[in-house]
């Protein structure tokens, strides 16, 4: 051969090329040992190591949601061989059924399952797993597997927490990063810092023979990829307070919110009824019987339900009065049973002395009083028509942070409604509707809405003085602080009748007695919110100390009837429980009456 | 002694076949279990019967069709064929990302397949007619312009790997006249392209200069054969210089705006940018285990445990080489590319032994093709080419595959059997 030629070389190049294939084939072959795996016809395996998902905390460092061992047994169809189907539902306790079914499953998917892992059992019990560990080298194709899941050392917050389960295919296609086996929070905390929770998975690679026993791990675990776990969240919730109020709650339809007026942080979030942790653990199960439940445990009221606020709105009407200057804590009102706003139409009011003051008519919960303050409101002569003076309530309304959600970062968080001077327009005609058009308004009915929430964070205001920060969940975030657009100089008698509500004596005229707690300074307002389904809701807010407050409480429960009778001992039940770790003796009779009470079948 | 050569390439034809089917019948093997090779069910069943067709049709063109035919028809087949492949880019379904695969009621092919048939065909007419070492430039314009225009269109289809092999041909123009700097020049892209990628742009910036400073030094020192180089030097030196810097400062661009991101991925981990042994590194990892797995003698027929395991995909087709790397060791691989390497030196020695021009020149566009579809194939199994699914030819499964290369082959055959020889 000629290999000056052009054809030689061609043949020099082919044959050069082919040796540099052959040298890396050498290389990889017979040189390197990295791709060794030795003469007894090993095979290298992948396992997947979960990330043990972030510990949620409360704000005391006590564990809400932590991590537990469980164990599963999962199956590579197309590695089972030689199957012993009466040995493994022995050690498996099965029943051969039972195993039958999900062979079958197998075989009719076979080409769609290819040479995926599925789960075959899931959460079974350490003994059964160490047992079948034992013999697992004599079922290829099974593999026992333990994965870490979560476990609730307190019945709290089952509706703020959410579940994990295993994604579906819905999921997987909205959240590509996920793999068939993988778990993800589905709801509340667990679903809005998945993120952060959820950590990153990592491998092993280990080699197994040909009977399918694991004998060492792939180039001394160097191929291998750490797991790293999920970070760890830390609550504002306060588990002790969390865990009273739902047993408060036993029983009865509503929420419960107490924040610290100072940051914002939420202390407790009870709805009612709930989820219990059990559920949260079962959720795959129990799910269609929550779902279905028609008092609604799925629905977390304290955030979704918009209630009107009743009496407890007064407080805010009043401080309007005080600001726009159209009227004064000194102002006396006369009220006969009730208030004439047109011809022969009258709101009325129970029975009380008259005339009264400001913070009387707080005190006394008086309608007539709070009509007046907001027929003043409407009626100031500083703009030009109703229309118009409706308009700079409603800012004022808004500043304290009712009518849009309040940015606690909880799933489904309602905005609450105020009406704006639109709406009647469009409903009455402009120009044609005035005062006695929304006279509810003073007293807290009608077109609004606002969730126990958003009214546990206007008792913080109040507790304040006149701002609040956002409620939030989750300790250290950064939160704003609103200045609501009231002189903080208004607050002083609202404040002040607010304590004498709770602290007079009934003859007096004090509504709310039952919520004074010796040594506290407890300040509240009842509040009765009437609703089109059924009875009344009962409503209590209130915050104590009164100097430098630490909490705030909103109750709301449905159809209990008046403020005073339900909503009021346990908001200041909670306020106890909080601030003196305990219950006095003086009041054990109290926690009593309300943890017994039945309220979820009073007639409608 | 021609139809002694033509006995040796069709056994080395037939051994190739026979090794293939073997090994798509090891790759099926323990996911169906106790099949028989022929169940027409299973993939080795299916390819048995491919292996039955192409074999008939290979014996009808040895034995029945005059070879004189092809040339007459190798201008009407290229059109025809490039119809063919436009369709496709319309009406094609889509396979694996490329749209490459024109069905025609329950018959599914690739038209690249028998492209790069009709291609050769034209080309050798082509060729062979129109003088090329002359140096007209229209000539050349026209002989680019047959491989050119089925190579766009198969790449429109996202059928990269077989746009690859269209690279192939300059071999043929190589061995045509076509001046040795043209290679050398694409090779040095390719150097430049990878160090760019690799290192910062300074080490390719040196990398160009030493080399053309070494050679301008070199063929002032020694002397060059053509007195036309001796004239000209500085000036090529100077165009290679700017068509290398171009090639170096685009090359950002082409690699982060016009490859694709899988192609992108796969070029980042042949070079070692990026570790990714569960996503776009995977099979190529896997591919190395399991040869690499094999040592020198391999784990013995369906004996492999990494590839029967499924850890490989695209098992029988275009991964069908870890099959036998892990099963054969060293030795099969040897082996195998031994073959290869006969097969085509078989093929260009009948093809320089040929009188007709035409025989030659098409028997080096059948070798270039089986050359750079081993190269490219077994490369990839080997990390020393970026992931590209092209077949390893008489290997892997695919009926369209082993027809065409069948085909393919015995055209030649044919024309050299039938080749008059005076003396």
């Amino acid at each position: 051969m000629d290999f000056s030629s052009r054809y030689g070389h061609i043949v020099i190049g082919l044959i050069a090329c082919s040796l540099i294939l052959l040298g890396k084939l050498f290389y990889i072959q017979i040189v390197d040992d990295r791709y060794k795996t030795d003469a007894l016809n090993n095979s290298i395996v992948r396992e997947i190591i979960y990330p043990p998902r972030g510990v949620i905390y409360d704000r005391d460092s006590s564990i809400l949601v932590g991590n537990r061992n469980s164990f599963d047994i999962l199956v590579t169809p197309r590695e089972i061989r030689n199957l012993d189907s009466l040995s493994l539902c022995k050690v498996l306790k099965i029943e051969p059924e039972f195993l039958r079914e999900k062979l079958d499953y197998y075989r009719n998917y076979r080409s769609r399952i290819g040479y995926k892992t599925l789960t075959f059992l899931s959460g079974i019990d350490e003994q059964t797993y160490v047992d079948f560990s034992e013999t697992e080298y004599l079922f290829p194709g099974f593999h026992a597997s333990m994965r870490t899941s979560r476990d609730y050392p307190f019945n709290a917050g089952g509706n703020l927490l959410g579940y994990v389960s295993e994604v579906n295919a819905d999921y997987i296609k909205k959240h590509p990063e996920y793999k068939s086996g993988d778990y993800a929070g589905m709801t509340g905390l667990e679903a809005v810092k998945e993120k952060e929770l959820r950590g990153v998975k990592g491998y092993h690679i280990y080699l197994r023979d040909s009977r399918n026993r694991v004998l060492t791990s792939y180039n001394n675990g160097e191929d291998d990829l750490m797991a790293i776990p999920g970070e760890n969240i830390v609550t504002t919730i306060d588990a002790d307070l969390q865990q009273y109020g739902q047993s408060l709650m036993r029983n009865k339809r509503g929420s419960i919110v107490a924040l610290e007026p100072s940051t914002g942080e939420i202390l407790a979030l009870v709805t009612s009824p709930g989820i219990d942790v059990e559920d949260l653990e079962n959720m795959g199960s129990r799910y269609q019987a929550l779902a279905s439940n028609p008092d609604k445990p799925l629905f977390n009221r304290p955030v979704s339900a918009s209630y009107p606020p009743g009496s407890v709105f007064k407080l805010v009407n009043g401080l309007i009065g005080l600001q726009e200057g159209v009227c004064r804590a000194s102002d006396m009102e006369s009220c006969q049973q009730g208030y004439y706003y047109a011809n022969g139409k009258k709101l009325g009011c129970h029975k009380h002395p008259s005339p009264i003051d400001y913070q009387q008519a707080i005190m006394m919960s008086c309608n007539s009083y709070f009509c007046a303050v907001f027929k003043d409101i409407l009626e100031n002569p500083k703009y030009a028509n109703t229309a118009e003076a409706f308009d700079a309530w409603r800012e004022y309304v808004l500043s304290f942070g009712l009518g849009a959600p309040l940015g606690s970062g909880i799933p489904n968080e309602s905005a609450g409604s105020i009406p704006s001077s639109e709406l009647y327009n469009k409903f009455y005609g402009k120009g044609h509707w005035r005062f006695s058009s929304v006279v509810s308004l003073s007293i807290g009915q009608g077109e609004i809405g606002a969730t126990p929430l958003q009214i546990a964070n206007l008792c913080a205001i109040l507790a304040n003085r006149g701002y609040y920060y956002n409620p939030h969940l989750i300790k250290g975030e950064k939160t704003e602080k609103h200045y609501c657009k009231i002189d903080s100089l208004h607050f002083i008698p609202t404040v002040d009748a607010m304590w004498k509500a709770v602290n007079c004596t009934v003859a007096e005229g004090a509504t709310a007695s039952l919520a004074a707690i010796d040594g506290l300074d407890v300040c509240g307002k009842t509040g009765t919110a009437e609703n089109p389904h059924g009875a009344d809701h009962s409503v209590f807010i209130c915050f104590a100390p009164k100097e430098d407050p630490k909490i705030a409480v909103a109750v709301y429960i449905e159809n209990a009837g008046f403020g005073a009778r339900w909503a009021c001992p346990m908001a200041s039940l909670i306020v106890e429980q909080y601030l003196n770790k305990e219950i006095g003796t003086k009041r054990k009779w109290l926690e009593n009456y309300v943890r017994e009470a039945d309220l979820m079948n009073v007639e409608k | 002694m021609t139809s002694k050569e033509i006995a040796k390439i069709i056994g080395a034809y037939l051994l190739l076949v026979l090794i293939g089917w073997l090994s798509i019948y090891a790759t099926g093997h323990s996911v169906d279990e106790a099949r028989s090779i022929f169940d027409l069910g299973s993939r080795a069943g299916k390819q048995f019967l491919w292996i039955c067709i192409s074999l008939c049709v290979s014996a009808i063109i040895l034995f029945v069709i005059k070879a004189y035919l092809w040339e007459v028809l190798s201008g009407p087949a290229y059109l025809m064929i490039l119809i063919l492949l436009a369709l496709t880019i319309v009406f094609g379904s889509e396979v694996n990302g490329s749209k490459s695969w024109f069905s025609i009621g329950p018959i599914r092919f690739q038209p690249c397949e028998l492209s790069k048939i009709s291609t050769s065909l034209l080309l050798a007419h082509v060729l062979r007619n129109k003088a090329f070492g002359s140096g007209s430039l229209k000539n050349l314009a026209l002989v680019l312009s047959v491989i050119a225009i089925p190579a766009i269109l198969i790449l429109a289809e996202k059928e990269t790997g077989s746009t690859l092999v269209y690279m192939g041909y300059i071999f043929v123009l190589y061995r045509e006249g076509l001046s040795g700097m043209w290679i050398m020049l694409l090779l040095l892209m390719v150097v430049l392209f990878i160090l760019s990628i690799r290192f910062p742009l300074w080490v390719a910036f040196s990398v160009l200069s030493i080399l053309l400073l070494s050679y301008y030094v070199f063929i002032r020192i020694h002397g060059a054969k053509s007195f036309k180089l001796r004239r000209k030097l500085r000036l090529l030196c100077l165009s290679v210089m700017l068509l290398g810097s171009i090639t170096i400062l685009s090359t950002d661009y082409v690699f982060h705006n016009i490859l694709k991101a899988h192609q992108k991925q796969r070029v980042e981990v042949l070079l070692g940018l990026k570790e990714d042994p569960m996503g776009a590194g995977y099979n190529v990892n896997q591919s190395l285990i399991a040869i690499g797995s094999g040592g020198l003698k391999g784990k013995g027929y369906l004996e492999g445990t990494q590839t029967t395991y499924g850890f490989v995909p695209e098992q029988s087709t275009d991964f069908i080489f870890c099959t036998i790397g892990e099963e054969f060791g060293f030795i099969g691989c040897f082996i195998l590319i031994s073959l290869f390497v006969f097969l085509i030196g078989n093929i260009l020695k009948l093809a320089e032994s040929s009188r007709e021009p035409f025989n030659r020149i098409y028997g080096y566009c059948i070798a270039s093709c089986l050359f750079m579809h081993m190269l490219i194939n077994i490369g990839m199994t080997i990390k020393l080419m970026p992931v590209i699914g092209i077949p390893l030819p008489f290997i892997s499964y695919g009926g369209t595959s082993l027809l065409s290369f069948s085909i393919m082959l015995f055209i030649f055959l044919a024309l050299i059997k039938q080749e008059k020889r005076y003396f």
